[in-house]
């Protein structure tokens, strides 16, 4: 489904990323770990179009992508979070979800003003899937609240059901369990398994915590200053040298 | 009585400027409010609205149509049209291609724009000014007949109901639709709307013809309410605007609307109960004193850094 060929980013005089390859096949969930300042939001920037990479190549679903504008590229059926929440906090949590299904409800003004049958039967759909994800991440009754003042993790829920209801193939998470406790870490877990059991969703992942790595990702890839490390299963990846190395130091 | 009638007409004179005002600046709000920058060939797209309405009016005078409804309808709709396209093209021209440069650099070329557009209408149209025939005379009269009289003209009245509708349309327009939606989620996070598959240029190019198209509005009132159009009308009417949009706290609508009714009126106070000579003064000590003490505005929000 994603193919990147040695994609490299070089930001001045500091080759960010060098040499990387990573692919996602369908129905799989692939981890990118790696050591501090490796170059794993950067892999991501270049792979979602926020960073124009400097060479290699992204094919998606066999199109090349790179250097194209984002809103192309999610448009292809790729979208993503940040390491930071970035939900617009000033609008409340359903219309979070329906402003994410802005292009499906490609209507013109004129029957948005009119509130044409059509126009009406779309808001309507779009309003019931926003339905739907809200109650699958559990904020069904908080689809009012304003999004800003949500608890930390449920904006995280709020984040990856806003990623959902633009119907992708292919999810890319960063660092989805930054700043959740064990308990929540557990709910996302299982939530980020369903959307690739249920809804057939890829999911590219980057991710600190070693525990949901291994437990979730079918195969990881490890990158380390920049430059691949290693890739394999996660059983693979726990027992290779050069992964141990980078993370523990040498002895 | 007679001074409750003053002091009557002084409102009543401050809530009309005042509402025109708020018109105008919902341009400058909207722009700043998605992508940070001061249009400052709004002055100019307002003035082109008059024009345009100008033209049209005469141009069915010449026609021989005299029916005012149609008249009045007819030079709105052109005003609009003609004044959102030149908001369409200023972005397309003047923003887009230097979009994500420093600051500056779209600044100066929105001010390039401006003294182009303007020396374009002196240009096409003559430096002098123009009599913009009063279509709408007339009006109440309130107090005994020889002493003060309260005068609330018709077109006064026009000017409240038009900038009212005007108002109501694009909150709804903004709180309700899909495209409002979106525009609101552009202006809090241009980034991230993008990344969602919005077509972010779209949506700032929508905001620029909404600007324009309140403008046009404007435009066609106050060339009716002021009785002359000239090619530097746009220009002190875009600084007060400005200074309105500035006072509500740029980037929210609302505070646009706020802004332009206090600017007004304090206006015609100080012009009806101090001197004329001073309103400008009053007017732009207010921006300087709300920038010393409040500089996100009234109703602005305090800038939050974005991470």
């Amino acid at each position: 489904m994603l193919e990147v060929h040695d994609l490299s980013m070089r930001f001045g005089g500091l080759l960010a990323v060098d040499g990387v390859n990573l692919d996602v096949q369908n129905h799989e969930i692939v981890s990118v770990i790696g050591p501090n300042g490796a170059g794993k939001t950067t892999v991501f920037n270049c792979v979602s179009g926020f960073y124009k990479p400097t060479g290699g190549k992204i094919l998606f679903q066999g199109k090349q992508v790179q250097g194209k504008p984002d809103y192309k590229i999610s448009r292809l059926g790729m979208v993503r979070t940040f390491q930071h929440v970035r939900l617009f906090n000033q609008m409340s949590v359903v219309e979070n979800l329906l402003v994410a299904q802005h292009r499906h409800l490609n209507t013109n003004l004129l029957s948005g003003l009119l509130k044409t049958p059509d126009y009406r039967s779309r808001e309507t759909r779009s309003l019931d899937k926003a339905a739907y994800w809200l109650e699958r991440v559990g904020l069904l009754e908080l689809a009012n609240r304003e999004a800003g003042n949500l608890a930390y993790g449920q904006q995280r829920r709020l984040e990856i059901a806003r990623c959902m209801v633009t119907e992708p193939k292919l999810l890319m998470l960063d660092e989805p369990a930054a700043g959740l406790n064990p308990a929540e870490t557990k709910d996302l877990n299982q939530l980020i398994m369903s959307l690739k059991e249920d809804y057939n969703v890829s999911v590219l992942l980057i991710e600190h915590d070693m525990s949901l790595v291994m437990d979730i990702s079918d195969r990881i890839t490890v990158i380390n200053q920049g430059r691949p490390l290693a890739s394999g299963t996660p059983d693979e990846v726990r027992q290779n040298d050069d992964v141990i190395k980078a993370y523990l130091g040498e002895a | 009585m007679q001074d409750l009638l003053y002091f009557s007409q002084q409102l009543v004179n401050g809530l009309t400027i005042g509402s025109t005002y708020a018109l105008i600046a919902i341009g400058y709000t909207m722009v700043y409010g998605i992508i940070g920058m001061i249009n400052f060939a709004h002055g100019e797209i307002y003035m082109i609205g008059a024009y345009t309405a100008l033209i049209a009016i005469t141009g069915l005078a010449t026609l021989g149509i005299a029916w005012l409804p149609v008249i009045l309808l007819v030079a709105l709709i052109c005003a609009v049209i003609v004044s959102s396209s030149m908001g369409w093209a200023v972005e397309r021209v003047a923003y887009r291609p230097v979009r994500g440069r420093h600051r500056l650099i779209p600044l100066i070329s929105a001010i390039g724009m401006s003294i182009f557009l303007q020396n374009y209408v002196h240009l096409a149209q003559g430096s002098r000014n123009i009599g913009f025939p009063a279509l709408i005379d007339d009006g109440f009269r309130f107090g005994a007949p020889e002493s003060f009289q309260l005068s609330l003209s018709y077109m006064q009245i026009t000017i409240f109901i038009t900038t009212l509708v005007c108002m109501t349309l694009l909150s709804l327009f903004i709180s309700r639709s899909r495209i409002g939606r979106a525009c609101r989620a552009v202006s809090q996070d241009l980034g991230m709307a993008n990344l969602l598959g919005i077509d972010t240029n779209r949506i700032i190019s929508a905001t620029f013809v909404i600007g324009a198209s309140l403008a046009a509005v404007a435009g066609l009132l106050l060339g009716m309410y002021y009785g002359s159009v000239d090619p530097l009308f746009g220009f002190i009417a875009g600084l007060k605007a400005f200074t309105a949009a500035v006072l509500g706290g740029i980037g929210s609508i609302p505070g646009a609307m706020l802004g332009g009714l206090i600017l007004g009126v304090s206006e015609s106070m100080t012009s009806g109960y101090l001197s004329g000579e001073y309103k400008d003064v009053v007017s732009f000590s207010l921006l300087i004193l709300i920038l010393l003490f409040k500089p996100t505005g009234l109703l602005g929000k305090p800038e939050v850094e974005k991470i």
